[in-house]
């Protein structure tokens, strides 16, 4: 669960220079105060700004938003894999390892965050095709792959390669691990993806949209085994998504991104219930939800062709992002106060917490 | 609007494309009708062939057999240049908006590009029709001026529907229309699009993989399936229920963003299978979760659904499965 209290007395203390505060055992992976910037003055993208989130043991966290909102950049952020020109302007990033240890991965040097790629923190991608070797056949990837982080050998690899392959739900896995990527579907290639990534049983799995390339009835199976697997292995994961009806089907918490920030946090459930941000109540009416929109009417008659509800306006780009908050330009309760200057993420209730001055009126 | 007569018939339409491992057959044999001042919708996944029936219909991709009678003439008959006269009345919009204008062009030019090829305004009335197609779309019409790159996604798109509608056509296939925008801009085009298409009476074939999508945008739909019509019928009717597994499938794998929403266990298995060997009868038999060997038989084709106006199904053990309740 994300304790927003927490999170915000951690960042404020960072900030301060003060050691870190007590950590709950749980937390996996802490992120505070986040600056992710791209370019140089006076020409700065702000991919991330602000951005503090927690993930404890055993959940999924779905950080979800639209194209520009940072949440791509903020997982590459966790795994410096950032492209070249962006940095790590501010806050922190710690990371709760096997051993127990909390560490600073925004202080590991490459060569030291290589040990933990892979092995402690795992990523996958919405092209499989970026994390496999299209010149390798799968079963020697994922051998490599765990070769590298435990002293086995190639036998006892492969044979491991087999069972991850297994795992993943691809039949007659044995026959498979002598495959090259290129002979797979789509969907298998996901799986691939999936048992390189789990190979070493990571503690955490950061998941980059991962069935968005994927026509929809494949994107149930991934959802599904990811599910399956999340909970089976106890590891946590950060699901990165543009998609809210993904994020009902897979997570616990959610943190909805806008611009470069958090612009609301919360339980799951309590998020598309209970939504106290203007955005994502936007997001929501404009997202399609034939449940919601097109069931026949209590007297039987066939609802009349609805509309969705868009959100006015544009993204923004994140060079010329607004002083105040980076919403306000599109919002329906804009008022001046909004412009000022940026508002905090408060607390609006034990666990949910929201970035607009105005959400006691959406309560 | 029920009994508004067909603009657009298409019968039989197939596409075969070779390929080294072999022939693949992208449609194949395909019939449905879009009637005059009404959307429908060609949904499916990959390799469904949506996109070759929608850009067939143009002339954008030759087919291979088949008709396509457009207003009591076969568009597939016509030589060249007649079907350039036809492509006044006949538009696309796309789905890429940054990839179907050119770059190099000023937005004013790229609309003022269609009204010229087909000679329909000059000098002053070209500059009004263009301001009076960017207002329409929702942008101004200082924007003629911009180019492409200043754009973002959603304005683009507006771009590409000013340019479809300049030439004031009577059908618009429109291949994913919103697929590549923002979930918050998205909602924004399919209001434009509906909004327009009710203004303007137009006639509209809109090519998705997104069932929800379709559903708000489109009168009726067609559900296609590896090049193969499943079930087709008013968007209603096949909404409220479906009478193919696959269109069952189909609209239980869209996720709901409602997590009090009921969920349907009904998850497919296994991978779409390739087009260079599509299995026998029923394309679908392989991934069905209720197929029996009766399925691997024959050549099934839609048959009407009784009690439902126009709805076809072409799954062989409907009427079974209806009485088991499946369907």
């Amino acid at each position: 669960m994300l304790r927003t209290g927490d999170a915000m007395s951690a960042a404020v203390m960072t900030k301060a220079g003060a050691p870190l505060a007590e950590d709950d055992p749980d937390i996996i992976l802490a992120v505070d105060g986040l600056e992710t910037h791209f370019g140089r003055p006076p020409r700065v993208a702000k991919a991330v700004d602000d951005v503090t989130f927690r993930v404890r043991a055993g959940e999924t966290v779905a950080v979800v938003g639209e194209s520009g909102s940072g949440k791509s950049v903020a997982s590459l952020s966790i795994m410096q894999l950032l492209a070249r020109g962006g940095r790590i302007a501010g806050g922190s990033i710690r990371f709760r390892q096997r051993s127990g240890t909390m560490i600073a991965l925004d202080k590991l040097s490459q060569k030291e965050m290589r040990k933990i790629r892979g092995a402690e923190i795992a990523m996958i991608f919405q092209e499989p095709m970026t994390s496999l070797n299209p010149l390798m056949t799968i079963g020697d990837q994922i051998a490599e792959m765990t070769m590298l982080h435990e002293p086995i050998g190639r036998t006892k690899a492969l044979e491991h390669a087999r069972q991850m392959l297994e795992l993943v739900e691809i039949p007659a896995a044995g026959n498979r691990l002598g495959d090259y990527p290129h002979q797979l579907s789509g969907g298998m290639r996901q799986r691939v993806m999936i048992a390189l990534a789990l190979a070493c049983k990571p503690r955490l799995l950061i998941a980059d949209e991962p069935t968005t390339a994927l026509d929809v009835t494949i994107q149930k199976q991934i959802l599904r085994l990811l599910e399956r697997l999340q909970a089976e292995m106890g590891m946590s994961m950060l699901f990165i998504t543009h998609n809210l009806g993904v994020v009902a089907e897979i997570a616990h918490e959610v943190v909805v991104m806008y611009a470069g920030r958090v612009v609301e946090q919360a339980p799951m459930r309590e998020l598309f219930r209970k939504p106290r941000h203007p955005y994502t109540l936007g997001l929501l009416h404009a997202t399609p939800n034939p449940a919601r929109d097109l069931a026949p009417s209590a007297g039987g008659e066939p609802a009349v062709r609805r509309r969705l509800t868009p959100i006015p306006g544009n993204v923004p780009s994140t060079t010329e992002l607004p002083d105040g908050c980076s919403f306000a330009p599109r919002c329906p309760l804009r008022i001046d106060a909004c412009e000022a200057r940026k508002p905090p993420l408060v607390k609006v209730d034990p666990d949910h917490a929201s970035r607009c001055i105005r959400h006691e009126e959406l309560s | 609007m029920s009994d508004a007569s067909p603009l657009l018939v298409v019968e039989n339409l197939s596409k075969r494309f070779p390929s080294t491992r072999g022939v693949v057959r992208a449609v194949d044999g395909v019939s449905f009708e879009v009637r005059r001042g009404t959307v429908t919708g060609l949904v499916g996944e990959s390799g469904s062939g949506k996109t070759t029936i929608g850009r067939s219909v143009l002339r954008l991709v030759e087919p291979s057999s088949g008709k396509a009678v457009f207003d009591g003439v076969d568009l597939f008959t016509l030589p060249p240049k007649e079907m350039r006269r036809y492509r006044r009345r006949l538009q696309i919009i796309f789905q890429d908006p940054y990839s179907s204008l050119d770059p190099r062009m000023r937005v004013g030019a790229i609309i003022g590009e269609a009204l010229d090829t087909h000679g329909l305004a000059k000098g002053a009335a070209r500059q009004a029709r263009i301001a009076e197609l960017l207002t329409k779309v929702g942008l101004q019409p200082e924007h003629a001026r911009r180019y492409p790159h200043e754009f973002s996604g959603g304005q683009r798109q507006r771009i590409g529907i000013a340019r479809a509608l300049a030439v004031e056509p009577e059908f618009i296939v429109a291949d994913e229309p919103v697929s590549a925008l923002d979930v918050s801009v998205q909602a924004q085009i399919l209001n434009l699009i509906q909004d327009l298409q009710a203004e303007l009476g137009l006639t509209m074939l809109i090519v998705a993989h997104d069932l929800t999508v379709v559903e708000y945008l489109c009168d009726d739909v067609i559900v296609l399936y590896l090049g193969r019509i499943m079930e087709q019928g008013p968007a209603r009717a096949i909404y409220a229920r479906p009478r193919h597994p696959y269109t069952k499938a189909l609209l239980s794998a869209a996720p709901v963003p409602d997590p009090d929403a009921e969920r349907s266990e009904l998850v497919l298995e296994g991978d779409i299978p390739s087009p260079l060997s599509p299995p026998s009868g029923c394309v679908f038999r392989t991934r069905c979760p209720y197929a029996k060997p009766v399925c691997a038989e024959g050549d099934p084709v839609p048959v009407p659904v009784t009690g439902v106006e126009r709805q076809l199904s072409a799954c062989v053990r409907r009427a079974e499965l209806e009485a088991e309740g499946v369907l």
